[in-house]
């Protein structure tokens, strides 16, 4: 029997504040412990929260992003449980009137090779709310401590339906939210800080049928290949269960990424009764069409929009536009300079995505610190183009040289002297010398072997010292030999 | 020191200061010396610091003498209930759970009674959370009622009543969550006032029922309430169920309104038990009175009345037992000292166990219960709706009538012990107080008479966010009566 999995994620990402959701303490990360703490995070007796409005930006925000549809109201729902981690043994969250409804999450899997692009899908989303995060436990051998520093930061919690069959779906699905979250400014998803946080809810039945088969949840992803490995881990695991006859049980395992495999936490919980009802320190918020507008004038253009949009305006191709493209600051680089000479724009394409980004990693700068602009790159790449320069030497020689010091083009070549000192005519003359001097390649040439050209390239180089444009070279040799 | 100085409303006291021929130091002092006089039978307060007080003092008479008195209430003693956050003292809401707290912080009403210059003056024994109608479920002490030792001063503000009642402190703050102002106040003959749901911040009072919950003055007579519900109210930030509305100069406007004919409501469903109850006659008399005055007073029906006890205890067990879920020993709260360390969840239970009371273990198990799947819809849902209801018998009554007047409760106070091993019964105590609080609309005890040697006061009920109009209809009654020139003899 063959056998499918369903999935379906709850991700939670953390909403970039200054201050923590319902409290007017500094949120952050990396600070010593409980120091981004007030009577509101502490629990104290007569604290109470108040609603920061950057949180409800952030996730309205986020929602517009992902295609949700923002309901006029939503309303404060205290979670009631107990655990050390939760100031009020309480979470702040919503529970049937959330800020984002429905909505969908567009994803890529990945293609053939890495030059085509994969085929895209939509995997629907059952909600987004808002809560507050809790502190953060630490385990020693007598004790354990509990941190109070991330508890009441902005969380939205995106909860997707079951709606992808594979760990690479769930690669793309949290790949695609990260993506549109860094996008939007609404959060930097970076997991080894807990900004991003995934479980997986995994189930596997026989192909064909209708109902799902027993779920288990999993926890612990505490990356994006995390997901991708615990999810595939589990599927082979509850598939071979299945076909040894064996039942799976309801339960929450665990990944452990160091051994490579999934491990159980505990056998089915006592169903939770968490005793929801709504918070009456909380007023509900209404959200207008004002609200919502202002803050979908501030998305910028999303990534896969982006992508088709530099594909077919600037006829890049698929690889570099997977390069450029997840990177909001590099697209955006890229851009102020192909805009300006769309022609060039694949010239300029191929600069940024290779020599660019390998410059940066070895100097370890990043884009903002970058020495180049947009406008000097642009100039090395008219330079090449009108045949000041061959684009190996502007690649070897002038680039390395411009991101180092900053200077345009035009003054490194001037610098280091690597303009050509001779005219086409010159070239000319030297074209037709290496035609007289290699009559074999010639007749093969004219036998029709293109090929052959290359072994006249060579010598004519050689008489330039290097410095003959290839390209014009080329161009004669064919015009010569018409 | 004069020996009526204790007696002082805060209004006079106030005018004295002005005059200098009191200074806050002296006026500290008296207090101070009363409160010690008495204390042993009173039993109002948890705890006093009366270095603090004399310092408070002394800034108050050093701003004075510099010309800078902040307002009325400068160098005045205020006591404060001890289930509000003051910073550097001890928070305890009379409970062993809380027993070693000390508040790193002040509540918005004591914040602002600091900017008024206002002497906050010691711990106010308090219903263990707020919870009760008698004081005996603090975890401490049982107060006394002033006017009879043997009896209780109601509750749960009975430390802020009897203190008031005592002349322990000019003034007084307490808290109202279902008549925990009101009741004790009409039991120790003392004015009480809560105010409209909204009207004062919650923040830093340790919440018990936070729908419910409001912050107001204890005083020995009218005008005091006005100046000490001036000082607290107003919208905060910190706050948002705190209403976005100004506030009147609640004396000036209460002064006048004087000679107002007012329309006034007695619901029907209030008086319908009238000869079985003990301390109808002086609130019989009360209206009489403003009959007398031409006021035109008619009968109204509140015909959700009698669900209300039920509604309360359903809501407000189920806001408890969520907002006392904090005090869990893992924090700042009393840890028992043995629990089984493999066992994650029991350090809460013997925490817990250890440090609440009989009645908040009632109440949080009865919360825990109504918000339980399965039961949420019968109980908690339905409680919801029915306070709906409940608001809007308010609303009708209020297109006929500018206020109503009722007993504030069933009874004069009890003998100590008397309801303890009834709770249902000690329930009911709060049954002309409670709908107030489910409405949001402001409501007031004042005293109008006696039962037995025991006041009994007479409620009334305003629009929301018209405290001065029910400020203003208890001064009528006030002025013409002596009933807060009446003390306990201790």
């Amino acid at each position: 029997m063959e056998y499918e999995a369903v999935i379906g994620l709850e991700v939670h990402v953390q909403i970039k504040a200054e201050s923590k959701i319902f409290s007017r303490v500094r949120a952050g990360y990396g600070h010593e412990p409980n120091k981004l703490v007030d009577p509101v995070v502490m629990g104290l007796p007569g604290a109470l929260p108040v609603m920061n409005k950057a949180a409800l930006d952030g996730i309205i925000k986020a929602g517009l992003a992902l295609n949700c549809t923002i309901p006029e109201t939503c309303k404060w729902d205290r979670k009631n449980y107990f655990y050390p981690d939760s100031p009020n043994n309480y979470q702040i969250t919503q529970y049937d009137q959330p800020i984002c409804d429905g909505g969908y999450v567009e994803i890529e899997l990945p293609g053939d090779t890495r030059a085509v692009m994969g085929e895209h899908k939509k995997i629907a989303l059952t909600r987004i709310h808002l809560e507050n995060d809790v502190g953060k436990l630490n385990h020693f051998a007598e004790d354990s401590l509990v941190d109070y520093n991330r508890a009441f930061t902005s969380l939205m919690e995106i909860v997707s339906e079951p709606d992808m069959h594979s760990g690479e779906e769930a690669f793309a699905f949290l790949t695609a939210i990260r993506q549109t979250m860094i996008y939007c400014g609404i959060s930097d998803c970076d997991m080894e800080k807990g900004q991003m946080r995934a479980d997986a809810n995994i189930s596997v039945r026989p192909v064909g049928q209708k109902e799902l088969g027993q779920k288990i949840e999993l926890k612990n992803l505490n990356s994006i290949t995390g997901v991708k490995n615990g999810i595939e881990y589990e599927i082979k695991r509850q598939t071979r269960e299945l076909k040894k006859g064996n039942p799976i049980t309801q339960a929450t395992w665990r990944w452990n990424a160091n051994l490579g495999q999934t491990e159980m936490m505990r056998e089915k919980e006592d169903a939770h009764d968490y005793r929801y009802f709504p918070d009456p320190d909380l007023m509900p918020v209404k959200i207008d069409e004002d609200w919502k507008s202002r803050l979908f004038a501030e998305i910028p253009e999303l990534p896969w929009n982006k992508q088709r949009r530099f594909m077919e305006e600037y006829e890049l191709p698929y690889s570099i536009t997977s390069v450029l493209v997840p990177d909001r600051l590099l697209s955006e680089w890229f851009e102020a300079a192909a805009k300006q000479a769309p022609k060039l724009a694949q010239s300029v394409g191929n600069l940024v995505a290779n020599d660019l980004l390998r410059e940066l990693s070895e100097a370890g700068q990043a884009l903002v610190d970058c020495k180049i602009t947009p406008d000097t790159l642009l100039g090395l790449v008219k330079v090449v183009e009108k045949g000041t320069i061959p684009k190996n030497v502007a690649n070897k020689d002038v680039f390395p040289e411009m991101f180092k010091t900053g200077e345009t083009a035009e003054e490194v070549i001037e610098r280091k002297g690597l303009k050509a000192d001779f005219d086409e005519g010159q070239v000319k003359v030297w074209c037709q010398e290496a035609i007289d001097e290699n009559p074999k390649p010639v007749q093969n040439y004219k036998d029709g072997n293109e090929k052959a050209l290359n072994a006249l390239l060579g010598p004519v180089m050689k008489k330039s010292r290097g410095k003959a444009n290839p390209q014009v070279v080329n161009k004669l040799i064919r015009e010569l030999l018409s | 020191m004069s020996e009526e100085l204790h007696y002082k409303s805060a209004s006079e006291l106030s005018e004295l200061l002005g005059k200098k021929e009191l200074s806050a130091v002296e006026l500290m002092k008296a207090t101070i010396a009363r409160t010690k006089a008495v204390e042993d039978k009173v039993a109002a307060f948890n705890s006093y610091d009366e270095a603090d007080a004399l310092k408070q003092a002394e800034a108050s008479d050093a701003r004075r003498a510099a010309g800078e008195a902040l307002g009325p209430l400068d160098g005045i003693p205020v006591g404060i209930k001890d289930n509000l956050a003051v910073n550097g003292q001890p928070l305890t809401c009379s409970s062993k759970m809380l027993e070693k707290f000390v508040s790193p912080y002040d509540a918005t009403c004591i914040e602002k009674l600091k900017t008024e210059g206002a002497v906050l003056w010691g711990r106010l024994n308090l219903d263990e959370f707020a919870m009760g109608s008698s004081t005996e479920n603090s975890a401490f002490k049982t107060t006394s009622n002033p006017w009879n030792l043997e009896c209780i001063p109601g509750g749960s503000s009975g430390g802020s009543a009897a203190a008031t009642a005592a002349g322990q402190a000019a003034m007084t703050l307490g808290s109202d969550t279902g008549g925990s102002i009101r009741q004790p106040a009409s039991h120790c003959g003392v004015v009480g006032v809560k105010p409209t749901y909204g009207r004062v911040s919650r923040y830093g009072l340790a919440a018990f029922a936070s729908s419910l919950d409001q912050i107001g003055p204890v005083t020995r007579n009218v005008k005091d309430a006005a100046l000490l519900l001036q000082a607290i109210s107003g919208h905060d930030e910190r706050d948002s169920t705190s209403y976005r509305i100004s506030e009147p100069n609640f004396l000036a406007s209460m002064e006048k309104q004087r000679g107002r004919k007012w329309t006034l409501g007695l619901p029907k469903e209030y008086f319908a038990n009238a000869a079985s109850t003990p301390a109808m006659e002086p609130v019989l008399k009360a209206i009489e009175f403003y009959r007398s005055l031409g006021c035109e007073v008619k009968e109204v029906s509140l015909p959700h009345t009698d669900y209300a006890v039920a509604t309360y205890y359903i809501i407000a067990t189920a806001e408890a037992s969520s907002n006392l879920a904090r005090y869990d020993g893992i924090r700042y709260t009393h840890r028992a000292e043995k629990f089984d360390t493999k066992d994650s969840v029991d350090i809460y239970c013997q925490s817990r166990a250890e440090g609440f009371g009989e009645e908040v273990k009632r109440r949080v198990i009865l919360g825990t219960y109504v918000l339980s799947s399965g039961y949420y819809d019968a109980y908690y849902l339905k409680a919801q709706k029915v306070r709906t209801l409940i608001r809007q018998d308010f609303e009708k009554a209020f297109e006929e009538v500018d206020a109503l007047l009722t007993p504030t409760s069933p009874t004069p106070a009890f003998k100590k012990g008397e309801k303890s091993s009834d709770p249902l019964s000690m329930y009911l105590s709060d049954i002309y107080t409670i709908s107030a609080n489910l409405a949001g609309i402001p409501g007031m005890s004042l005293p109008c008479g006696y039962s037995d040697g025991l006041p009994v006061g007479l409620q009334i009920l305003g629009k929301p966010f018209q405290e001065d109009e029910m400020l203003s209809i208890a001064n009528e009654f006030e002025a013409a009566h002596g009933f807060k020139d009446q003390h306990p003899s201790l």
